[in-house]
């Protein structure tokens, strides 16, 4: 029994150990193909350069258009998100505190458009531009990329809020504040760190989405200079560049994939970096 | 003129309490009238009565689940922050009934300290801990914030283990320290009536020794209502005890009364299983 129970553990620790380095070595594998196939084509030019002759059969030039055109887009949606999904999450938790069954559905109906993928999306925005005579542009690429991003920000500030103790709210509110005031000066504090993490997560899927963009950012060689101007992005860059029949552009696509898993690392090691720095207050 | 508003600020209660007629000490702070708290599931408090005695410590003793901490939540309306609780009655503070709608909370509840069984300091600064509260009551001056800081800190035997460290954040204090800070922060406020729910439960025999201490000087000046499940602790603190059962008050009286020579038989053998 005692020797079944010794090889039952190390059975066990083997499937452990196998299914977290496989995560691992499939990351370093993808990173290893973008990184190879990219990093010749990467150069000042590729990144500092507008694409010349068109994005498509061009083969000089850079993607500085989808660089910019992914940050303007990215950064205008979640500045919109948060606006939204701030207020939104703190009102789920300190507004709806006593009644759990609309907080349940709130959580519920979040959780599903969470879930709704992003081609949907980009098809609601493009019916929702149609409707308004609007052309593919850079705000209603924001509108859309803030739409997806939404629930995912007040879901993951949701949870950030879950995690404070109500013990917290209660010392706030038995000192005399009110449900505001105890939303701004106390959750909002308690939860800053976990705030960062979610929004630098959720501005890493928004710089992330080609199919949102698809229909409503359109694409366009240029930087845009105003908001009702087409805008391109890096993973539309790589989407419509890497069926290029000219190999410099498909090199530039490779190159476009690894501006864009950069940005993504960078937003990531920021994320976890933030979070710690500003978890100082934080009561546990 | 700073010393004068301080003054005035700081013996508001002193002064209060010296206009107030011998017959007016002696009536009770709360008066508790049939208060109950239910669920759908069933009743958590089962229309309690209970007059609670100005600048006593009155120890609300019982087996877990009987109704204490309920009972201290419902006497500064955090009750109000679960929609399942359903609660009727009366409580009246000083003669007005905190349980209508039309009570203003947040003042209402400055009126009240609280201290939980684990301390939960603000996300800030121990500094920003204790001014926290007078923030709130529209205090702006930020030398009478200090004072009250200081003197807050003081109070509670803290202000020497902290005066060279007040912006670190809170969290950096031992759990010990962090219950007597949230004292100092709740009595920053000038609250009439201190609420603790078991707040030695989490500290060691040193700081729990300490908090006791601190109540027996605190007594005079506030009325101090203590959730306890220790038995010792009540007998070394309390000058009335209420013992609970069932959302139920058994009993209630002087600890020597309650305590020596119980008349039910529930308190006798909870008494002999807490021994």
């Amino acid at each position: 029994m005692r020797k079944w129970k010794t090889i039952e553990e190390q059975i066990f620790k083997v499937i452990s150990f196998l299914a977290a380095y496989s995560v691992i070595a499939i990351l370093l594998f993808l990173l290893f193909v973008v990184f190879n196939k990219g990093i010749g084509a990467l150069s000042w030019d590729t990144i500092l350069k507008l694409p010349k002759g068109g994005y498509y059969f061009g083969g000089e030039g850079g993607i500085l258009n989808a660089i910019i055109g992914s940050f303007y887009l990215s950064v205008g949606a979640t500045v919109l998100a948060v606006f939204i999904g701030l207020p939104a999450a703190l009102f789920i938790n300190v507004q709806l505190i006593r009644m759990k069954r609309v907080q349940n559905t709130i959580r519920y109906l979040l959780d599903a458009l969470w879930g709704i993928p992003s081609i949907v999306y980009g098809a609601f925005g493009f019916a929702v531009m149609l409707f308004f005579g609007l052309n593919a542009s850079l705000l209603a690429g924001i509108i859309t990329v803030a739409l997806l991003i939404t629930p995912i920000l007040v879901r993951a500030f949701d949870e950030v809020l879950k995690t404070i103790p109500v013990e917290l709210q209660e010392a706030s509110f038995s000192l005399g504040s009110t449900r505001t005031e105890t939303a701004l000066k106390v959750l909002f504090k308690q939860g800053f760190a976990g705030f960062i993490t979610a929004l630098l997560l959720a501005f890493g899927r928004g710089i992330g989405d080609a199919a949102s963009v698809l229909f409503t950012g359109g694409y366009t060689d240029n930087i845009p200079i105003s908001l009702d101007e087409p805008v391109a992005t890096l993973p539309l860059a790589i989407f419509f560049q890497l069926s290029s029949p000219i190999e410099e552009v498909r090199q530039r696509a490779y190159a476009a994939a690894v501006v864009l898993t950069i940005f993504i690392l960078v937003i990531s090691v920021s994320a976890r970096l933030l979070s710690k720095r500003y978890s100082r207050n934080i009561i546990k | 003129m700073f010393t004068e508003k301080l003054f005035k600020q700081t013996n508001a209660y002193t002064k209060s309490k010296l206009k107030m007629s011998k017959a007016d000490i002696e009536k009770p702070i709360i008066q508790i009238k049939g208060l109950s708290v239910k669920t759908h599931e069933g009743e958590i408090l089962k229309s309690i009565n209970l007059d609670i005695p100005r600048n006593k410590i009155v120890v609300l003793l019982g087996p877990s689940g009987c109704g204490k901490t309920t009972l201290l939540k419902s006497l500064n309306r955090l009750t109000d922050l679960h929609k399942e609780l359903i609660v009727g009655g009366e409580v009246l503070i000083d003669g007005k009934d905190i349980l209508k709608a039309s009570q203003d909370l947040p003042i209402m509840r400055q009126k009240m300290g609280l201290l939980s069984q684990r301390p939960f300091p603000l996300p800030v600064s121990i500094y920003k801990n204790v001014s926290y509260g007078l923030k709130l009551k529209g205090v702006r001056n930020k030398k009478l914030i200090a004072h009250s800081v200081e003197s807050n800190l003081k109070r509670v035997g803290l202000w020497d283990e902290v005066k060279d460290r007040l912006n670190n954040p809170a969290n950096s204090l031992s759990i010990g320290q962090q219950q007597r800070l949230c004292l100092a922060r709740g009595l920053a406020v000038k609250p009439t009536i201190i609420l603790a729910d078991e707040p030695t439960s989490a500290l060691d025999p040193i700081s729990t020794k300490t908090i006791e201490n601190l109540f027996k000087e605190l007594k005079e000046h506030y009325t101090i209502i203590l959730v306890t499940h220790v038995l010792r602790q009540a007998v070394r603190l309390a000058d009335h005890v209420v013992f609970m059962y069932y959302g139920d008050i058994i009993e209630q009286g002087h600890p020597d009364d309650i305590l020596k020579n119980p008349q039910t038989e529930i308190l006798k053998k909870y008494l002999i299983d807490g021994n």
